[in-house]
């Protein structure tokens, strides 16, 4: 076998992969994103609930060894796990409630709540920890890696399943790549698909049609919340093992811009999400490399704006040539 | 003969906003079940409030509704269904991207086993309604790729899904042609000979006339006619819809020599942002002293061509002079300079700021000239005493000159809109759809007021889709059909029915330009 080969192929296998862990994150958020768009009120508050499902992750699992000193210690990734679901999607029904029952703008109540879990993590980890920055000092957990098992030893392909030190991906990469698949049939095939569609696209016909709008509308909130905690907790738990102050780094945001750069629509968010992993990835080799660390962050936000532009610029083209295309019909004969 | 039983009843209800808008109030009447009832009134008499507390939009405030007897309290339009209810909204309330069959069935799905859509029953529950309507429609094609009116049959195929026997329909016949309008009208027929209870709402006398077995007149949210279709003739009918006898229609123009045209529009096209093209070689000519009206049904150019003239958009081909200068292409303002006055089809949007005082909304137009500015500054004062005189002058309801306009009813706010446009007496006025939604005695007012611009030497194109009011006022017709003008005729020389079938594409092959 060729050996150029297969370094080749194993080092886009590494890159490949490391884009996975990248884009899961943003995945988990830009699917809730989606959902919450689809059903007419979209969850500015991504960032906020990932912040506070990785917190509540990391400090739970890290706390349960001395609330429950007996339980086996594979329970305690998990009880972390639950927590961190259970607080990111408790925030995004606390934009619900604004929205929907107090009349907020849901932009300016995301942005606020945002703001709200940037601080309250930081002042609670620095109650708890006496560190203001991460919480290195608490014995965290992560949760489990899948490895499958008998390809370790496989060129290429057990880089690109198990990781390039043939440890596995983590299981919340795995429940990503199922959730995409599951939300597309879902939003496609089911009653509550049509249902939560129909409401983000006439809310009035929808009620005219006796939908329970406002019921809907906090399912997709709730929804959205519950897929960004798992980017969250997949942050805390998975990507690293540890809470650091601001540890979404805008990966919130970059979620909301995949949901509008994948036109709205499951597959599109998908793509979107992996070409922010892969910036990302990117970005980190660059780091390794004396490349200015102030160039490195700047990377994932310019491809991101990069990438508005350029679909934006297709669109725009588009629209062009069908106006010329229009306007050539009209002057012949 | 023995009492049908009672339908609908409403029993001195009345609705009252929160911001303290009294909508409805003491309104009491019935509909016994299988009849066709009328509720006629003018735009903000409380109708459209009717239906919405019928529906469960909205909840009364005092009084009771019944439904076949029984008491209604609708918390949402869900109750409403459950208790047999349906509502055809005026602006249709489908999902776009959605199927027929997606739409029908929205809300009460046929489902498969694990919450899935069962889209076979669904196309097969559509067909069903379809064969015992008689409303034509395919199942599975998507609602945006539908002309109004086969929209329109989907909200009622959506209601007959639910299984509803009593059936509101809010204005529905302000968005058809004539031919939509008789299928529509048999259609209505035909359910409530199955049965079904009809409460439409409508503006218009002889679709009264023709549909409603009795009527129900509301004033300001009162009540103040009741009759039963039988016991009173078209007279008195009249006189109960409006509250005073008609004004005779306005004289039509003395026939006499043709002036030298004043306005030439040749060859206007415009093809939009998709490539589509919405107008194309659209010409003709108006000469002073005279009402160009332009028949169609809505969405087949009328809008493109106000905007247009209007100076809110630019031709693709063509152009369009008033007194030998061009006047389109250039802005909105340019075109005011040059005397080209617009009033706008949708009054809420680009007629009107409706949350801006009456003052400030005549302002708009003139804001910059003396004496309304001067140093820059604009006299308030000025401003005032003229916004009094034309509330006097054109009998606008209002509670004085700083009332919000987005508060006055339909025919008032038009009436101001009308009066700002002519204000400074325009050689060329383009009238969209100058009395959609406006009662018949201020339609009357307004037809007044466009036929005295008329005489004063004022050029005027009508587009309007009330084919009564194009016939009454035009001195000539032109049809337009997917952005064509298709038909052209002496206002004498065609009925409403031509019209209707050049309008729908029905007609002969175009007769060419007789504008020249």
């Amino acid at each position: 076998m060729n050996l150029d080969l297969v370094a080749t192929g194993t080092a886009a296998a590494v890159v490949a992969a490391a884009t996975l862990r990248a884009a899961t994150p943003i995945l988990f958020a830009s699917l809730g994103g989606l959902i919450s768009e689809l059903a007419g009120c979209i969850n500015v508050a991504l960032e906020g609930v990932m912040l506070v499902a990785a917190f509540a992750g990391v400090i739970t699992s890290a706390y349960s060894t001395l609330w429950f000193p007996d339980a086996p210690l594979w329970l305690h990734p998990w009880l972390g796990c639950a927590a961190g679901l259970l607080a990111g999607t408790a925030l995004a029904g606390l934009l619900a409630v604004f929205h929907l029952e107090l009349g907020a703008d849901l932009i300016v109540a995301g942005i606020g709540l945002n703001i709200l879990a940037q601080g309250l993590t930081v002042l609670l980890m620095a109650h708890l920890t006496g560190d203001k920055g991460s919480t290195a000092s608490l014995a965290s957990f992560a949760l489990p890696s899948l490895r499958w098992p008998g390809i370790g030893a496989v060129p290429v392909l057990g880089v690109l399943l198990n990781g390039d030190e043939d440890t596995g991906h983590n299981v919340l990469v795995y429940v990503a790549m199922a959730a995409t698949g599951l939300i597309a049939w879902a939003l496609r095939h089911t009653v509550f698909g049509l249902r939560l569609r129909a409401t983000g696209e006439n809310a009035e016909a929808a009620l005219a049609a006796g939908l329970p709008v406002r019921r809907l509308r906090y399912a997709g909130l709730l929804l959205s919340g519950l897929l960004a905690s798992g980017g969250g907790v997949f942050l805390g738990m998975g990507y690293l093992t540890l809470f650091q102050a601001d540890m979404a780094a805008g990966r919130g945001y970059l979620a909301l811009a995949a949901v509008f750069l994948g036109g709205r629509r499951p597959l599109g968010t998908v793509v979107a999400a992996l070409v922010f992993g892969a910036a990302s990835v990117t970005a980190a080799r660059l780091g390794q490399l004396a490349v200015p660390a102030e160039v490195v962050f700047m990377i994932p936000p310019l491809v991101t704006i990069a990438a508005l532009v350029l679909v934006k610029q297709h669109q725009r083209l588009a629209t062009r040539r069908r106006a010329a295309a229009g306007r050539a019909a009209l002057l012949s004969p | 003969m023995t009492v049908a039983p009672l339908a609908i009843a409403l029993e001195d209800v009345e609705k009252r906003y929160p911001n303290g808008t009294l909508a409805n109030s003491g309104v009491s009447f019935t509909v016994a079940a299988g009849e066709i009832h009328a509720l006629v009134g003018e735009n903000g008499a409380g109708k459209s409030t009717v239906m919405k507390m019928l529906y469960g939009l909205e909840r009364p405030t005092a009084g009771a509704l019944r439904i076949h007897g029984l008491l209604a309290d609708f918390r949402h339009p869900g109750d409403a269904i459950a208790a047999g209810v349906g509502l055809v909204a005026q602006h249709l309330n489908l999902v776009p991207s959605l199927t027929v069959a997606e739409n029908v069935v929205l809300g009460h799905e046929p489902r498969k086993p694990g919450g899935r859509l069962d889209r076979v029953a669904a196309a097969a529950r559509v067909r069903e309604l379809v064969g015992q309507s008689g409303l034509a429609v395919d199942p599975a094609a998507t609602v945006a790729s539908l002309p109004v009116g086969v929209r329109q049959r989907v909200e009622i195929l959506k209601v007959l899904h639910r299984g509803a026997r009593i059936i509101l329909l809010d204005e529905p016949t302000a968005v058809l042609t004539p031919p939509e309008t008789a299928t529509l009208f048999a259609t209505l027929r035909h359910l409530a000979a199955a049965g079904h209870t009809v409460l439409v709402i409508t503006h218009k006398l002889d679709e009264v006339k023709a549909l409603a077995g009795g009527v129900t007149v509301l004033c300001q949210g009162r009540v103040t006619g009741n009759a039963r279709m039988a016991d009173v003739n078209e007279g008195t009918l009249a006189r109960l819809m409006v509250g005073r006898d008609l004004p005779p229609p306005p004289p039509r123009r003395p026939a006499g020599a043709r002036l030298a045209p004043r306005v030439i529009a040749r060859d206007l096209g415009y093809v939009d942002g998709d490539g589509a093209i919405r107008l194309r070689d659209v010409g003709f000519e108006v000469a002073p002293g005279e009402i160009l009206g332009i028949a169609g049904v809505e969405g087949n150019g009328q809008d493109v061509l106000a905007r247009l003239l209007s100076g809110a958009a630019v031709p693709t081909t063509g152009d369009a002079r008033l007194d030998g200068r061009v006047f389109t292409g250039l802005s909105p303002r340019a075109a005011r300079s040059l005397g080209v006055a617009v009033v706008t089809e949708d009054r809420l949007h680009d007629g009107a700021a409706p949350t801006l005082s009456i003052v400030d909304n005549l302002l708009a137009t003139r804001y910059a000239q003396p004496p309304l500015s001067r140093r820059g500054l604009i006299d308030r004062g000025t401003a005032r005493r003229w916004a009094e005189a034309v509330i006097a002058g054109f009998d606008v309801r209002a509670t004085g000159p700083h009332q919000p306009i987005g508060a006055l009813s339909g025919g008032n706010m038009q009436k101001l809109i009308l009066a700002r446009e002519i204000a400074d007496a325009p050689a060329f006025l383009v009238a969209s759809q100058p009395t959609r939604g406006v009662d018949i005695a201020a339609a009357a007012a307004l037809h007044t007021r466009l036929v005295a611009l008329r005489d004063q030497g004022a050029a005027i194109l009508l587009i309007s889709a009330d084919l009564d009011e194009l016939l009454v006022l035009s001195d000539r017709i032109a049809v337009l059909y997917r952005g064509r003008i298709v038909a052209r005729f002496e206002a004498g020389a065609v009925d409403a029915r031509t019209l209707g079938l050049h309008m729908t594409g029905l007609g002969p092959e175009p007769k060419g330009g007789d504008h020249d």
